[in-house]
């Protein structure tokens, strides 16, 4: 399809810029916007008291642990208290306690999964203090720990960078600027930003009409630059305010990709630009096509499975020639609703533009997948940090096969490192599907469950996915705002996102301390079509042998019932 | 013990600076940016008539006269309602709780969603006599995902000339005319779907029959 084809092109070249951008910002290099934003930071850091020094492994996680606990104290204590706060038009209520922690837990960990419905369950105030500070500060943590793997895969210290200077640079000279442009671009198309109450107006038929306002063009474009995907409103960007037109749909999902993808780019600098200058790297070309293929199968399977539409409708006796449409927006239609599915789990965003409870079993099964992979690109830097887990298990093993010592940009991986990588690989699935099965098992859990059969299960599982991907997006029948499901959920997001930053960071302080021992004729090349397809093989094979058999009960078995 | 001392103190810092730029700088700067440059977007696309907004060109209305186009299957009844829906009624039931969006989320294997699709097309067929069940495009008997989609396909507008016609007193070839000044085109003839406007329709044929009346 056309329309596909064509975003994609747009994408690659503003992707590579964006990666050279992101390079010379990770490296402290001159960029244009530095006359202003020196300055801009220079107050900040005078501010807070942040000098220049470099940090090692565990000083960097710890700063990163402790902002982040602080902002989740300031955010919980708001969200408690909001009714008595000024720019609240609209009158909204304190928000409940369990409801609060999991609202809180979601957009520290960049998963913006939302259990309550932002039109009646958040004031203005709190849609900016909490929910686009949040996007901000957690998109900026995910990135700073990005950088910091990055640097020491390619450093021979552990101590290097500052997890404070970091963040606001990325702050400052990433989100800030492009969310702004983002933001009028978004406005130009119909989206609101404005301050007032919400309006009611009386229709032609002599009814009432409520139109839900407030500040959306702010909170939508960071919500996509930062891969967080909590919505303004509770239908978040199937919501005609959130998302008018198709060129807003097409702004939303290249925002979305622009910087995950541009990680792997400027990765690829950082290695490359160690002996020669190139548009992009090697090694980080073989790993971006590996995301790339990952993509492009989920892609297709969706379009597929969405356009076949439902067997069930057809068996009505009307006319299903646009596909499945159950769910779906008429001014996207079946095609813009598929590459936005497909991008928004890949990517680990986590809005939505159609709901995804209502695609058929396979277009289901592929945003469920996406998540369960949780490598395809991925959110934020965690997205290539989680990748390159894969990238060192696939030496290890490749090596293995061949007989040689496994080494990876001239450090070699060893038993401490490989026990963490597989710790690492591990705690995700066992996430998922532990919780899951508690799920299933207790009758709070159950509760939640609102499709009868097969799909109920899907249901659970993508719930659990989504939280433990740090996605966001849901199967939003799941009645999930109850004490079992606010707490489960929360943990699942808690433990998603802060183990597995921890332990990446640790194996990249370990690589990071290593001698650096040359290439040799022995050594195995990673930065090959060879390799790429190995990565996506072994991925592949990782993820089927852990999810195949809850995807079996889930979306398969939903498949065949419609089609028997 | 010092260091961790002087991180702390750089953490609740650099939280309250970012809370104050991001949480309030930011949002104050693009509403003021907005609101300067972009003011009827900004604040909704609202239509007026006469001064009186009616609604948005970009949110959906429902409609249940038969001389208007209707819209979509919504969970939410695109927030449309009367002053009763607002009390409790017989049974304790409020018919309207408050603005929200959203849809049904049935599976597609869902047996709700047969049942309601059914029902629909009954009430359709028995509104529009003279449309057969296999021109029913799956669009106008399917929710949409927010609940206030705005649009309808072209062959969902086409299908319910006839009907229009006939309680509107306007001719077949005048609301066909509607259709096509009301019907977007795919942006740049390749992304989306053609698709109608469903209010803005049924703001000109309110037109219409007003400039007949007089």
């Amino acid at each position: 399809m056309w329309q596909i084809a064509i975003v994609l092109i747009i994408y690659l070249p503003l992707v590579i810029l964006t990666g050279h951008y992101l390079y010379r910002v990770t490296l402290h290099q001159k960029t244009w916007l530095d006359p202003i934003l020196d300055k801009v930071d220079a107050v900040i850091y005078k501010l807070c008291g942040i000098k220049q020094v470099d940090m090692n492994g565990k000083e960097y996680v710890l700063s990163l642990i402790l902002s982040n606990a602080i902002m989740v104290f300031i955010g919980y204590f708001l969200l408690r208290i909001q009714s008595f706060l000024f720019l609240n038009p609209n009158n909204i209520s304190n928000m409940e306690a369990t409801l609060s922690f999991n609202t809180i837990i979601s957009f520290i960990t960049n998963t913006n999964l939302q259990h309550y419905s932002g039109e009646s369950g958040l004031s203005y105030l709190s849609q900016m203090l909490v929910i686009i500070f949040m996007m901000f500060t957690s998109a900026a943590t995910g990135y700073a720990a990005c950088m910091a793997f990055c640097r020491r895969l390619v450093a021979k210290t552990d101590t290097i960078g500052n997890f404070f200077i970091d963040f606001v640079r990325v702050i400052t000279r990433i989100l800030m600027p492009i969310s702004i442009v983002v933001a009028i671009i978004l406005v130009s198309q119909g989206t609101p930003q404005t301050l007032s109450a919400n309006k009611t107006v009386q229709t032609i038929e002599g009814k009432l009409q409520d139109i839900a306002l407030g500040p959306v063009a702010s909170l939508e474009s960071i919500k996509h630059i930062g891969t967080n995907g909590g919505g303004f409103n509770g239908a978040n960007s199937t919501t005609p305010f959130e998302n008018p037109t198709v060129l807003s749909n097409i702004v939303e999902m290249l925002s979305m990709m622009l910087l995950p993808g541009a990680c792997v780019v400027a990765f690829s600098l950082m290695i490359a630009y160690r002996k020669k200058k190139t548009i992009f790297g090697k090694q980080g070309l073989a790993i971006f096509a590996a995301m790339s293929i990952l993509f492009l199968l989920g892609l297709v399977t969706v379009y597929i499975a969405e356009k076949a539409g439902n067997p069930i409708i057809s068996e009505l006796g009307i006319t299903q020639e646009l596909g499945s449409m159950e769910g779906k927006e008429m001014r996207f239609g079946v095609v813009q609703s598929a590459l936005f599915t497909t991008v928004t789990t890949a990517f680990t965003t986590g809005s939505v533009n159609n709901m995804h409870d209502t695609l058929t079993p396979l277009g289901g099964l592929v945003p469920l997948f996406n998540m369960m992979l949780n490598v395809v690109f991925g959110g934020k830097g965690v997205g290539l940090m989680n990748m390159m887990m894969y990238v060192l298990l696939t030496i290890f093993i490749a090596c293995l096969m061949i007989g040689r010592s496994p080494q990876f940009l001239g450090k070699k991986i060893e038993e401490k490192e490989m026990k963490l990588i597989a710790l690492c690989i591990l705690i995700h699935p066992a996430i998922i599907l532990l919780f899951s099965a508690l799920a299933v098992v207790t009758p709070t859990g159950i509760a939640g469950i609102t499709n009868p059969g097969a799909h109920g299960l899907s249901q659970v599982l993508y719930e659990f996915a989504s939280a433990s991907a740090n996605n966001g997006s849901g199967f939003e029948g799941l009645a999930d705002n109850s004490t079992f499901w606010n707490v489960t959920t929360g943990l699942a997001m808690f433990f998603g996102r802060y183990l597995t930053i921890i332990i990446q960071l640790a194996i990249a302080s370990l690589l990071a301390k290593k001698f650096w021992h040359s290439d040799s004729i022995g050594t195995l090349k990673t930065d090959n079509t060879t390799f790429t397809f190995l990565l996506v093989a072994i991925v592949l094979m990782i993820g089927a042998l852990t999810f195949l058999p809850a995807l079996a009960l889930g979306p398969i078995t939903e498949h065949l019932q419609l089609y028997s | 013990m010092r260091k961790l001392f002087m991180n702390l103190k750089q953490a609740i810092l650099i939280t309250i600076t970012m809370f104050i730029l991001c949480g309030l700088i930011y949002p104050f700067a693009v509403t003021a940016l907005a609101q300067g440059l972009l003011h009827h977007q900004a604040n909704g696309s609202l239509l007026e008539i006469n001064g009186k907004a009616v609604g948005s060109e970009l949110i959906g209305q429902s409609f249940s006269a038969p001389s208007y186009f209707w819209g979509r299957v919504s969970a939410i009844h695109y927030n449309v309602y009367t002053e009763d829906d607002t009390v409790p009624d017989k049974n304790g039931q409020l018919n309207y709780s408050g603005v929200t969006s959203g849809t049904f989320n049935y599976a597609p294997s869902n047996p709700e969603l047969k049942k309601r699709i059914e029902a629909d097309i009954k009430k359709f067929l028995l509104a529009n006599p003279t449309v057969k069940r296999q021109d029913i495009p799956a669009d106008l008997m399917t929710a949409s995902g927010s609940g206030l989609d705005p649009h309808i396909s072209v062959k969902a507008a086409n299908i319910q000339v006839k009907r229009i016609a006939l309680a509107s007193g306007l001719s077949e070839e005048e609301i066909e005319k509607i259709i096509e000044e009301n019907t977007e085109k795919r942006t740049l003839g390749i992304f989306g779907e053609n698709k109608v406007n469903v209010l803005m329709a049924n703001l000109t044929i309110m037109k219409k029959m007003d400039n007949r009346q007089e």
